[in-house]
């Protein structure tokens, strides 16, 4: 195992899947990239002043994503002797992450099984679920 | 800018509104828009005489249906051999992986979308076929065919010649290409350009508060008050209460910023468009033993007219009017909501914009006009027109549809005022400055015209909406025909990369 990739989606269940991931990189001496996935479709309707201001919105919500999510933890465990990488991207969750492990070569996706809201419970869990479904590389989810 | 006198302004224009009776306001506006509308309309609808028919044709459509033809062929039928290409483009097939979260083709063309499927596809049609008989269909459907190519135009100049800000925001449409793309294109031509702008400019801002928003509210609550009863509606008389509502919600969008209204509307409004098209089409289906008379009613009502509005020329103008009324092709409207995709190829919006008024005009529009047919709701004496007849047709079939039918006016209604006064701020902002008082102003104007258009009902402020709107194409097109050899170039490039298999297909 070379590349393990972990979905967070800065939820407690999304912070286990983190520290499964961190335990299974160092036990196998491998490389962590952490992921955080941005809800979003390309086929959503959006008023006109939505969409001229679309761009600046995308660079706040990522950089608010690396800021407060990712780099904090990549920070944390670089400190602690890990190769890490942090990532964010706008997307459908499972596809998402399937493409990222594609892009990145990573050998197997951690996920944490539920997210933080009853709703985000639904979508998390159903990435899991998704994940389990149609994911080419082994799949790690943490309850 | 000086702000501070454009709010006196208004605020001049306003306070008689609040101080005197609803009969004085009325006479009043009246009287103040009447020699502008009849001056606009006498250049605008001015009737090119032909010989031996007793009817003219309007300069505006003239106008607009040549330059549909003109970038038709310049552009050797783009709107029909690009449509394969460019349904893959709104798919996303093209569209790289890193843009994710931007906003994307499909985006794009939803937004241009609602702003034109509105009232024009429902009111508009039945009023075509109830002046020009059957036939006017078939020429509604050409124009629509044909305006897809002046769309493809606008659209791409839209994108080129846009502005990016360091904020991250964008701005486009036809003041920023007739100014800027003009200048560079032709130098010696640069201030012609910035006067097009202007004018462009000014006639937005009026068609957004007349057509785009006046129009929209006047027709909701008209088909409000039908629904309810007619003339013993309890609502009538309660127009100025509706715009009031009407008002409140809109200014919750534009001025608060509340987008979870704005996206409540998004969504529903194109769930509203499918069940129009699929009751229409069910209807159709119920129907189908009369299919194949009403397409034969349509070709030979089209050429041989027995409609009452005055034989071939008649049914043509009814055609070309409503379709351009509908699907806006050289207004320039739709250039400026294309323009916040995120693209390095214009070209590629420019040919997603190919299907505006092919969904628009082809396909909304037809199935309209084919549920009026088969159903044998058309009025012969022509009295009931309009959302009316529409109305009246769906019902026929469905008995409850009207119902459905006027949540679909309002919803149609209230997304066309947000386009509209998007548009028209764009405009404002384009001659007054950009900037958060500014743009208060024009919102505030916006408001107004949707109490107004509810309340009051005047003849001369509805023809000066009419007007406005299809002035709008005079300075947007000349512009457009100025750069067409900018819009001819960056085709030849685009279609030779893409028929040499160079762009990249991310699926």
């Amino acid at each position: 195992m070379k590349r393990i990739l972990v979905g967070i989606d800065g939820s407690d269940c999304g912070g286990r899947a983190l520290s499964t991931a961190v335990e299974q990189a160092r036990a196998a001496n491998a490389e962590l990239i952490i992921c955080y996935v941005i809800a979003w479709s390309p086929y959503t309707f959006s008023t006109p002043q939505e969409n001229a201001e679309r761009h600046r919105r995308r660079e706040e919500e990522l950089e608010a994503a690396r800021s407060k999510l990712l780099e904090p933890q990549v920070a944390r465990l670089k400190a602690s002797g890990l190769v890490v990488e942090g990532l964010a991207r706008h997307g459908h969750p499972v596809r998402t992450l399937i493409q990222l492990a594609d892009e990145h070569k990573a050998d197997i996706i951690v996920v944490g099984r539920t997210g933080d809201t009853p709703l985000k419970t639904r979508l998390f869990g159903g990435t899991a679920g998704g994940l389990a479904q149609s994911s080419p590389v082994p799949v790690l989810v943490v309850p | 800018m000086n702000w501070k006198s454009l709010l006196a302004a208004c605020l001049t224009v306003l306070t008689p509104v609040s101080v005197t009776a609803a009969e004085g306001v009325d006479a009043m506006i009246d009287r103040a828009v009447t020699p502008l509308s009849d001056a606009l309309s006498a250049v605008i609808f001015y009737e090119i005489p032909i010989p031996f028919a007793d009817q003219g044709i309007p300069f505006i459509v003239v106008w607009l249906v040549f330059a549909a033809l003109f970038f038709t062929f310049y552009f050797g039928f783009i709107n029909l051999r690009a449509l394969k290409h460019a349904f893959r483009l709104v798919r996303g097939d093209y569209t790289p992986p890193e843009a994710a979260g931007e906003v994307t083709h499909f985006q794009a063309l939803a937004t241009a979308l609602s702003g034109t499927v509105g009232l024009g596809n429902i009111a508009g049609v039945a009023l075509a076929v109830s002046l020009g008989g059957p036939g006017a269909t078939f020429w509604m459907i050409m124009a629509g065919l044909f305006s897809m190519s002046t769309k493809f135009a606008e659209c791409t100049l839209g994108v080129k010649y846009r502005n990016e800000y360091a904020d991250g925001t964008v701005s486009g449409g036809p003041m920023y290409y007739l100014s800027k793309g003009v200048a560079e294109e032709w130098p010696a031509l640069a201030g012609l350009g910035k006067v097009l702008a202007i004018v462009f400019s000014v006639f937005c801002i009026g068609a957004a508060a007349g057509a785009g928003t006046m129009f929209q509210t006047n027709q909701a609550f008209s088909q409000l008050v039908n629904v309810t009863g007619g003339a013993e509606s309890p609502l009538g008389g309660f127009g100025w209460l509706f715009g009031l509502v009407v008002a409140l919600l809109v200014g919750l969008v534009i001025i608060g910023g509340i987008k979870s209204i704005a996206r409540v509307t998004e969504k529903i409004v194109p769930f509203m468009a499918i069940v129009y098209v699929s009751a229409g089409l069910m209807i159709i289906g119920i129907n189908i033993e009369l299919l194949p008379s009403a397409f034969s009613a349509i070709i030979s009502g089209a050429f041989q007219p027995e409609g009452i509005y005055g034989g071939f020329f008649g049914v043509l103008i009814m055609g070309f009017r409503r379709a351009a009324f509908s699907n806006e092709a050289g207004v320039g409207s739709a250039a400026i909501a294309h323009a916040a995709v995120r693209t390095d190829k214009p070209v590629t919006e420019g040919l997603v914009a190919l299907y505006e008024p092919f969904i628009d005009t082809v396909v909304v529009c037809t199935i309209t006009a084919l549920v009026i047919i088969v159903t044998g709701s058309l009025d012969p004496t022509g009295q009931i027109a309009g959302v009316e007849l529409t109305s009246r047709a769906f019902g026929s079939a469905i008995d409850w549809f009207p119902l459905v039918l006027l949540l679909a006016v309002l919803l149609f209604a209230f997304s066309t005022v947000i386009s509209w006064s998007y548009y028209g701020l764009k405009a404002f902002t384009y001659l007054f400055g950009e900037g958060q008082r500014t743009e208060l102003v024009f919102k505030a104007m916006v408001l107004v015209a949707v109490v107004l258009g509810s309340s009051i009902n005047l003849v001369s402020v509805m023809n000066f909406a009419d007007a406005m709107i299809l002035a709008m194409s005079v300075p947007n097109l000349i512009g457009v025909y100025l750069l067409t050899p900018v819009v001819k170039r960056e085709l030849t490039n685009y279609w030779s990369d893409y028929k040499a298999g160079r762009l990249k297909i991310y699926r």
